[in-house]
C-alpha cells in the first residue's frame, strides 16, 4: 500500500501511523453530554466501500485525511488536515 | 563415464566450464549452464526424489520452478536448504545435493511399503483413522504422524547467512523475459521508460530458448541474445534474471525473490538471496503458460516428464532423451514432436485421444488413443497404449505429456479477482483490471503462438506508455512463428489403476473422485480434503486438472466449480530474505547518549530503553553484585551528591504566542499561568480519558516553553501534540519541534548538589536567587545552556542542559566533581529505587489502562479550562472505589523479595482470578528503608492504606505478606526535595 503525502510525495505504507476513522476530527464541545462523548469516542462505521481515516506521515510530522476504499484498497485522496 | 545423456555439440550450455558437484555423496559433472537436474540427467540419473506420502520413486517432470518431484537438500552445516527445486538450483564446483523423504537410500527406500497399503491410505485417511479416543490426539498421534510426515529436513540451528532485503522503483516492471517481456520492455526501454525486466530463470529467453522458433529469420536464442544486448546497453533499463516476482499488493508494489549468491561456488560477499520490494507505476505480466500433464495409470515414474520439459532439456541442455512417447491433446504436442524428430529424438509414438489427428509424419502417430500404463521400477521402461488396433507396449525411455498449457495467471490473481474459464482454451485466462497497474501479455493471457506473444507484448507496452505519459516508438513485432492452437480437453484415462493429478503430495484422480463422493464437492474443500495442490509447489501442474476431474465427478462445469483462490507468494521465499536485517541488532538504529563512551569506559553495563542505551550501574572494584553497585549509588544520591545521564527524555521545544493556550490544551493542569523561569510538573492524558504520558513544563519565556516527555513515550506525544495542533487549532500561533538530540542533560542530586553545581556555574546559584521548580539559561563551563532546579529522585536536585556536542565533557567534569565529594554517576537501577522511595511513576505505572484518578491526580485535572481527556476522565466507571488506585507496598518482613507482575490478594483470600485485588507495577530495594519496596495498584486502594494484603507471584513462586502503604515512602512532605 502507498500513499500519497501531500507534503512529500507517494511513499511506502511503512512511514505512516494509522490512528482511526476521520469522525475523530468531530471533536463534540467540552460539554456535550456523555452519549455524544461516546459515540465520538468509540462508535464507528465499518463500510465496505469508502472510508476516510486518519494517517500520520512519521517522515513529516504531516497528518492526513486518507480517502480509500476498503473493497478495492484503492486509495482515493489524501490530504493534509492543516 | 560421465555426461553420457548429453547429445555431442548441442545446448545453450558452456561445455568450456565444467563443473563438479556430488548427489547422494556421488560425484558427478555437469557444465555451466546446467541446472541440478539437467545435469543429473546429462549423467543418466533419472531417479532423483522420493514421493511425499507413497514414497514412490519419482525423477523430473519439469525444467521449471513449478517442479513438484525433484525436491533436494542442498548445502550443509546451518544452511542446510530442504525441498530445493532441482529444476532451479544451479550447479557449480562443490555443489552437494542430497536426495530427501527416503531410508536408508534413495533406491531402496523401506518406507515404500507405504505404496503397498496405498487403499488404506487414500484422501481423508488420517481424518478417519485416528480419531478415537481424543486423548490420542496430541500424545500418540500427532507425534507419530509428525515423524512420519515432511518431506526435507532442516538444520535445526540459527541460519546464519546473508540475506538482503532492498527495494527498486520503476516506471514499467516487466514480470517474465519470453518473447512478450522482451518485446515489451525494448519498446518501453527505447521509449525511454525507467524499466525493471525481472525473470526467474537464470537466462532470458522463455520458451525462445526451448522451443526455438524462428524470430525475425534467426533462431529464437539468437533474437533473445540480440534484444538482452541492446536491453543491457540502456540506462534505463534494469535486467533483474534470477528473481521470481513473489506477489501483487495494493499501489503497484510488487514483492520479488533475487537468488544472488546460490548459483555460486564462492559467493564471497554476496548474500544468498534478496527480497525486492518493488514500486512500479505500470506492470506487464508476460510470465507464460505452463504445461500441465495428462493423468494415466503410473503417470509418475522417472522418466515421465512434461513435453515442454523435454524440449527444455533437449533445446537448452543438450540431453539425450532416448526414446520418447508423446502423449497430447494438443497441437503443441505434436508440434513438439515434430521439433524433436528434426533435432535428432527418436519419437517412438505420437498418442492423441483427437479422432482427428494427422497420421503422415516421421514417426508413429496413433489417434483416437491413451496412454494407459507404464512400467519400470526405478525408471520408465516401456509405455502401455490403447489404440484402435488393441494395446501395444512402446519401448522408451522418457514419456512426454502435455495435457494442454495453463496461462501463469497467479500473480493477475493476487488481488482477489477471479479468472475466467476458455472453453477453447480449456484454461482459465485472466481478466482485464484484475490488478490495477498491470496489463497482462503473451501466455499469460492464452496468446500461445510466438508472433502473438510478440505482438501482445508490444500492444501493452504501447498501452502502458500511453498511461505514463511517454510517446511510444514505432516498433513493430517481427515475424515469427504463428501457427495456430487447438485443443481437445482431455483429463485423465479411464483405465483403472492409481493417476496422478498431485505428485507432490500424492494426490490421485481417486482422491479426488472420493473428496466429491463423500460431500466434500466444492472446489475449496476438496482441497483440503485430499490436499491436492497444499505442497510446496502449490499444485501448479496440478491444479487444473484437479478441479477438472471433481466437476466430471459433480456432474458440474469447470466454469461452476471455479478455481481455488491464488494468494502470494508465488513461489516459496524462505524467511531468511524476508527477514533480513532484522535479526540481532538488524537494521535498528542504536540511539547513544553523548556520556555512552564514558559510562561504557566505567565498566556499566548497558541496557536498552527503547532505541536508545542507557547505564544500568557503575560497578566498583569491592563490588560484586549489581544490587551493591544499586545501594551504593541509591545512598550516594541520599547523602551526598550523584549524576544521572537524562539525555533521553524527550524534548519539545514549543514557542509561538499561542503557546500556553496550546499547552493548556495538552495538559490537564494549566501552564498559561506558569511564570516565565518557572517549571511545572504536567499530566497528559489521551481523549478517552486515560493516562498518556507526564513531564516537565518550563517556560524559558513568554512565548517559549520547553516540555520533556518520558523517554519510552517521546515519539508518541510528538504524534499526539502534531494531531491536536492539525486537527484542532492549526490556526493557533505555535510551533514546535522535538529538540531531543540537541540538548544533553545531567541530573545533580544530593543534599550536595547545589555545592557541586555551584563549581561549575558562572553565576552561583542560592535558594533565593534559584529555587525549587525553577529554570532558566545559565552559563556552564563557559557555555550557554540551561539550568532547571527539578529533581527525580526527591533531593535536592539541578538538571543542567547544554548543546549536544558538549555532554561528554560536562559529563565527565560533573562524575569528577561528584567523586570528589563522595559522591559519583548513577545509573537506572539507581535511579528507579530513588523514584520508588518517592512514589514517582513511569510507564510500569501509566501503562495505558489507568486514569488520572487511579494515580491519585485527578486534582490536576482543571475546572477552569477544557482539554485532552477531559470529557472521558469524567465518565462513570473511570473514577470511584472500584478502581485500582496506586498504592505502595511494604513487606512485613523486610527482607522479603518482591517482584513486579506479582498480583494482590486479602490476606485470607485464595489467589485465584475471582479474588484478585490487584498487582504490582514496580519493585526495588530500599537502602535508605533497609526494605524492599513496591508500587502497584489496589481495589480502592487509597482507602486501605494500613492494610495487610498477600503478594503473589504464580511464576516465580512469590508470596509475601505486604502493608499498604502511601506511595510516597521517603519523605513524604518534600523538605529534601526544597532543599
Amino acid at each position: 500500500m502507498r500513499i500519497s503525502c501531500p507534503c512529500c510525495g507517494p511513499r511506502d505504507r511503512r512511514e505512516f501511523t494509522y490512528l482511526g476513522a476521520a469522525a475523530y476530527l468531530d471533536r463534540p464541545d467540552p460539554d456535550a453530554p456523555a452519549p455524544e462523548w461516546d459515540a465520538y469516542l468509540h462508535l464507528r462505521d465499518n463500510p465496505a466501500g469508502r472510508t476516510r481515516d486518519l494517517w500520520y506521515h512519521d517522515a513529516c510530522g504531516s497528518w492526513i485525511v486518507v480517502t480509500r476504499d476498503t473493497v478495492t484498497h484503492a486509495v482515493l485522496a489524501a490530504e493534509a488536515l492543516a | 563415464m560421465t555426461q553420457s545423456h548429453r547429445i555431442p555439440g548441442k545446448g545453450l550450455i558452456d561445455r568450456s566450464r565444467p563443473v563438479r558437484f556430488s548427489f547422494d555423496g556421488r560425484p558427478y559433472e555437469g557444465f555451466a549452464g546446467d541446472t541440478l537436474a539437467s545435469a543429473l540427467l546429462a549423467n543418466g540419473v533419472r531417479l532423483m526424489a522420493r514421493s511425499f506420502k507413497y514414497h514412490r520413486p519419482r525423477g523430473v517432470l519439469t525444467a521449471g520452478p513449478e517442479e513438484p518431484n525433484a525436491l533436494v537438500e542442498v548445502f550443509e552445516g546451518e544452511q542446510k536448504t530442504p525441498n530445493m527445486r532441482a529444476t532451479v538450483q544451479e550447479v557449480f564446483t562443490g555443489l552437494r545435493a542430497q536426495s530427501q523423504n527416503r531410508w536408508p537410500s534413495l533406491r531402496h527406500d523401506l518406507m515404500a511399503v507405504n505404496d503397498r497399503f496405498a487403499r488404506f491410505l487414500a484422501a481423508g485417511f488420517y481424518y478417519k483413522t485416528f480419531m478415537w479416543p481424543a486423548a490420542f490426539w496430541e500424545r500418540v498421534y500427532e507425534p507419530a504422524i509428525r515423524r512420519a510426515a515432511g518431506l526435507g529436513a532442516l538444520s535445526g540451528q540459527p541460519d546464519e547467512g546473508r540475506y538482503e532485503q532492498a527495494f527498486a522503483f520503476c516506471d514499467l516492471l516487466v514480470i517474465g523475459a519470453g518473447p512478450a517481456g522482451l518485446m515489451a520492455a525494448l519498446s518501453a526501454g527505447r521509449a525511454g521508460a525507467d524499466v525493471i525486466l525481472a525473470e526467474a530463470d537464470a537466462r532470458m529467453g522463455g520458451r525462445l530458448l526451448a522451443d526455438q522458433p524462428t524470430v525475425a529469420d534467426r533462431p529464437g536464442p539468437d533474437w533473445a541474445s540480440q534484444v538482452l544486448g541492446e536491453l543491457a546497453a540502456m540506462p534505463n533499463v534494469r535486467l533483474m534474471p534470477r528473481t521470481t516476482v513473489t506477489g501483487a499488493y495494493d499501489g503497484g508494489t510488487w514483492g520479488a525473490l533475487e537468488r544472488v549468491g546460490l548459483h555460486l561456488a564462492d559467493p564471497g560477499a554476496l548474500p544468498r538471496e534478496c527480497f525486492w520490494r518493488i514500486v512500479a507505476r505500470r506492470a506487464i505480466l508476460a510470465a507464460g503458460a505452463l504445461e500441465r500433464p495428462i493423468a494415466h495409470p503410473d503417470n509418475d515414474r522417472p522418466g515421465v516428464m512434461l513435453v515442454s520439459a523435454v524440449q527444455s532439456y533437449v533445446a537448452r541442455h543438450g540431453i539425450d532423451p532416448g526414446r520418447v512417447v508423446v502423449f497430447g491433446n494438443n497441437d503443441s504436442a505434436l508440434q513438439a514432436a515434430r521439433v524433436l524428430t528434426a533435432q535428432g529424438v527418436r519419437i517412438a509414438g505420437y498418442v492423441d485421444p483427437r479422432e482427428d489427428v494427422a497420421v503422415v509424419e516421421d514417426f508413429p502417430v496413433y489417434p483416437g488413443a491413451a496412454v494407459t500404463g507404464t512400467r519400470g521400477r526405478l525408471g520408465l521402461r516401456d509405455v502401455a497404449v490403447r489404440h484402435k488396433g488393441g494395446v501395444s507396449l512402446i519401448e522408451a525411455e522418457t514419456l512426454a505429456l502435455s495435457g494442454g498449457w495453463n496461462p501463469t495467471l497467479h500473480l493477475a490473481c493476487h488481488l482477489g479477482g477471479r479468472p475466467d474459464w476458455d472453453a477453447g482454451l480449456a484454461a482459465f485466462v485472466p481478466r482485464a483490471g484484475m490488478v490495477p497497474s498491470m496489463t497482462v501479455a503473451g501466455a499469460a493471457r492464452g496468446q500461445f503462438s510466438t508472433a502473438a506473444c510478440l505482438a501482445d507484448g508490444l500492444a501493452a507496452a504501447k498501452a502502458a506508455l500511453s498511461d505514463l505519459g511517454l510517446k511510444p516508438g514505432t516498433d513493430t513485432a517481427p515475424a515469427a512463428e504463428d501457427r495456430p492452437y487447438t485443443i481437445a480437453p482431455f483429463w485423465a484415462v479411464d483405465a483403472g489403476g492409481r493417476a496422478w493429478l498431485d505428485f507432490a503430495n500424492d494426490v490421485t484422480t481417486k482422491d479426488v473422485q472420493l473428496s466429491a463422493q463423500e460431500g466434500f464437492s466444492a472446489v475449496e474443500h476438496m482441497k483440503r480434503y485430499t490436499t491436492q495442490g497444499m505442497a510446496p509447489d502449490q499444485g501448479k501442474t496440478s491444479n487444473v486438472t484437479a478441479l477438472a476431474v471433481l466437476a466430471e465427478a459433480t456432474g458440474q462445469g469447470i466454469a461452476q466449480t471455479g478455481t481455488t483462490t491464488f494468494r502470494p507468494p508465488f513461489m516459496p521465499v524462505s524467511i531468511g530474505a524476508m527477514g533480513a536485517g532484522g535479526r540481532g541488532m538488524g537494521f535498528a538504529p542504536r540511539r547513544l547518549a553523548t556520556s555512552d563512551g564514558q559510562s561504557r569506559d566505567m565498566g556499566a553495563p548497558m541496557i536498552e530503553a527503547g532505541l536508545w542505551y542507557r547505564p544500568s550501574y557503575f560497578p566498583r572494584a569491592n563490588e560484586v553484585t549489581w544490587r551493591q553497585s544499586c545501594d551504593r549509588e541509591v545512598t550516594m544520591v541520599r547523602s551526598s551528591v550523584a549524576v544521572c545521564d537524562v539525555s533521553t527524555l524527550g524534548k519539545i521545544d514549543v514557542q509561538g504566542p499561542d503557546a500556553e493556550r496550546f499547552l493548556d490544551f495538552l495538559y490537564t493542569n494549566a501552564m498559561a499561568s506558569l511564570k516565565p523561569g518557572r517549571t511545572r510538573y504536567g499530566l497528559m492524558l489521551r481523549e478517552d480519558g486515560h493516562v498518556m504520558d507526564d513531564g516537565t513544563c518550563a517556560r524559558l519565556g513568554q512565548d517559549h516553553f520547553v516540555i520533556t516527555t518520558t523517554t519510552a513515550a517521546a515519539g508518541q506525544v510528538m504524534r499526539h501534540m502534531d494531531f491536536v495542533q492539525q486537527a484542532f487549532c492549526a490556526n493557533w500561533a505555535v510551533r514546535f519541534a522535538s529538540v531531543t538530540e540537541h540538548w544533553a542533560q545531567f541530573a545533580v542530586a544530593g543534599p550536595k548538589a547545589r555545592e557541586l553545581v555551584n563549581k561549575i556555574l558562572q553565576t552561583p546559584v542560592d535558594e533565593r536567587n534559584f529555587p525549587f521548580m525553577a529554570c532558566g539559561p545559565a552559563c556552564i563551563l563557559g557555555v550557554q545552556g540551561r539550568l532547571f532546579r527539578i529533581s527525580f529522585s526527591g533531593e535536592l536536585g539541578y538538571e543542567l542542559a547544554v548543546p549536544a556536542r558538549y555532554g561528554a565533557d560536562l559529563f565527565a567534569r560533573l562524575v569528577r566533581e561528584a567523586e570528589g565529594m563522595g559522591g559519583g554517576a548513577y545509573g537506572m537501577e539507581a535511579l528507579n529505587v530513588l523514584r520508588i522511595e518517592k512514589g514517582f511513576i513511569t510507564h510500569a505505572e501509566i501503562h495505558g489502562r489507568v486514569t488520572a484518578f487511579d494515580i491519585g491526580m485527578a486534582g490536576m485535572i482543571s475546572a477552569r479550562k477544557d482539554c485532552i481527556g477531559k470529557a472521558a476522565s469524567r465518565r462513570p466507571g473511570l473514577t470511584g472505589a472500584e478502581r485500582e488506585q496506586l498504592v505502595g507496598l511494604m513487606p512485613i518482613e523486610p527482607q522479603a523479595a518482591i517482584s513486579a507482575g506479582a498480583h494482590l490478594y486479602d490476606k485470607d483470600a485464595p489467589a485465584t482470578r475471582e479474588h484478585n485485588q490487584g498487582y504490582v507495577t514496580s519493585v526495588g530495594y530500599s537502602p535508605t528503608l533497609q526494605s524492599w519496596l513496591g508500587l502497584g495498584f489496589l481495589r480502592n486502594g487509597r482507602a486501605r492504606h494500613g492494610e495487610i494484603v498477600r503478594l503473589v507471584d504464580g511464576l516465580r513462586g512469590i508470596k509475601v505478606a505486604c502493608r499498604v502503604v502511601h506511595p510516597v515512602f521517603h519523605d513524604p512532605e518534600g523538605g529534601k526535595l526544597r532543599g
